[in-house]
């Protein structure tokens, strides 16, 4: 029942994911100002960059579902936008206890991704009602994929309007999400986001694999049922 | 040289690690519950049809 | 497609302008926001930030109720299959509710706009102009677009109510951002506006795109 391409993927995000530690805690350098608490970087700003790839993928198959009509596309926009929905969480999680850590909040609003990611979140979660109010599978697929589109082009616009909203009210420098990174910070972080990602594309992938099985077991279930 | 100072700091950075670890597991155990599910299933339809 | 749309949003003001449904809730409500703020925030006048937030969070705020009504007349009579039945392009239904819903936001602005120098606004509206006018402008195509495209995608579901506001007041944040920081300026004291272009031109971005996108995606909607 494995997809081809799924174990291989699995063990690439593995390894690469423990790389990623391996040269968080021992290659990377202590950051200047924030100390150890910078670490959190590492894991923040990936699932940050994958989430928000997602969403904008989730965009995109959407697209495809609506020109080609397949309804298989619909379902690979589903799950990267259910899947980006829960690392948009963990951004959540991973930047409140990133702000706690450094400056005594569980949350502060001069930080862009983090807002921007509230309202992206605020926003996809309610993905889930409208799919599942909606009982015919042609239309619910339909309609999900509007959204989808629509809420996978307001991710740039959002950033970009929380992004400069921001630079007037806190004027900070911005060095936190990877201004300019020394090598060794660089390598570590592109080793992050490497990790990141292939564990999405196979989380993606493994989830894919179990609602395609679901679904054939359903068809062969009632074909069972008719021919008995 | 590791920086493993198991202070203040450390406890953030690892709470942090550890949100990112639970939600992939947590994600992997739903799905493989699912599988499991699925495979029984399937062995029910399969007995079914030895009948 | 513009003859159908016209026709369409004809039908709409007729109906809006026999019942009163929409209009006049909506302009009821930014008056008990304002009074609403009043005591939330204890303040008798307000100018700057506060002034610039006060008046769009209502106007947003107005603008769901806008929305929710916006296909009230086709479900309640069921005129949807009539509109679907009739060869007409989903882009005129489009541009119908969105131009009906653009012009139910101008006719509350202009009350509600003046009601909030009126109630709240510390300076005056004189500095404002004509600039306000403009962000008014863009502002309402901007929520006229989003929320025809909104209403649309709620219109099937069971949960309406409820899913009109937590879809549309999220979308429409980039779009508060930008009026909200165009307008701050110019209800300040020493009123004048600052960096208008920066958000003029985001606020013009963010409206093309939407447009754009409930034009392509419309058809979908509302097909049986």
């Amino acid at each position: 029942m494995h997809s081809k391409g799924l174990v291989p993927l699995a063990w690439a995000s593995a390894v690469t994911l423990t790389v990623a530690f391996a040269l968080v805690f021992f290659y990377a350098p202590l950051d200047a100002d924030q100390g150890f608490v910078q670490k959190i970087f590492y894991v923040h700003v990936p699932m940050a960059i994958v989430a928000l790839g997602g969403f904008v993928a989730g965009g995109i198959m959407a697209i495809m579902h609506l020109r080609s009509g397949d309804r298989s596309w619909d379902m690979r926009s589903y799950v990267a936008i259910h899947l980006s929905i829960i690392l948009g969480f963990g951004v959540l999680a991973t930047g409140a206890i990133w702000a706690r850590a450094s400056w005594g909040h569980w949350w502060v609003w001069d930080e862009p991704v983090l807002v921007s990611f509230l309202v992206v979140v605020l926003l996809y979660c309610v993905y889930y009602p409208l799919r599942f109010s909606i009982e015919d599978p042609d239309r619910q697929a339909r309609y999900s994929s509007v959204f989808a589109i629509a809420a996978g082009a307001f991710v740039p616009l959002n950033f970009i309007a929380v992004r400069l909203a921001e630079a007037y009210t806190h004027p900070r420098v911005l060095s936190q999400t990877g201004g300019s990174l020394p090598g060794e910070m660089r390598l570590t972080f592109l080793v992050a986001l490497l990790g990141m990602t292939l564990l999405f594309v196979t989380l993606w992938k493994l989830e894919l694999t179990a609602k395609n099985a679901s679904m054939q077991l359903k068809k062969l279930r009632t074909r069972a049922r008719v021919a008995a | 040289m590791p920086a493993l100072p198991l202070d203040e700091a450390g406890k953030y950075v690892a709470g942090a690690y550890v949100v990112f670890v639970a939600l992939i597991l947590v994600y992997v155990a739903i799905i493989g519950a699912k599988i499991a599910r699925i495979g029984r299933e399937i062995g029910e339809l399969a007995a079914e049809d030895d009948e | 497609m513009i003859a159908a749309a016209r026709a369409i949003a004809r039908k709409d003001l007729r109906i809006e302008w026999r019942t009163k449904e929409s209009v006049p809730a909506m302009t009821l409500f930014t008056i008990t926001v304002y009074v609403l703020f009043h005591f939330g925030l204890d303040r008798d006048s307000l100018d700057g930030e506060l002034a610039s937030g006060v008046l769009w969070v209502t106007v947003l705020l107005a603008a769901v109720i806008g929305v929710s009504r916006l296909f009230a007349a086709e479900r309640e009579q069921g005129g949807i299959e009539g509109l679907l039945l009739a060869p007409v392009d989903r882009t005129a239904l489009f541009v119908a509710k969105a131009a009906v819903l653009f012009l139910y936001l101008c006719v509350v602005e202009l009350v509600a706009v003046p009601a909030f120098a009126l109630l709240l606004l510390g300076p005056g509206l004189g500095g404002a102009f004509p600039e306000l006018l403009a962000i008014l402008l863009l502002g309402n195509l901007g929520i006229a677009a989003v929320g025809a495209l909104v209403s649309a995608l709620a219109a099937e579901t069971r949960a309406r109510e409820l899913i009109v506001p937590l879809l549309l007041l999220p979308l429409l944040v980039p779009l508060l951002i930008s009026c909200a920081q165009a307008t701050e300026p110019l209800l300040r004291q020493d009123a004048g506006p600052e960096d208008l272009a920066r958000w003029l031109g985001l606020l013009t971005l963010y409206d093309v795109v939407f447009v754009l996108v409930s034009v392509a995606v419309f058809d979908f909607l509302l097909e049986d």
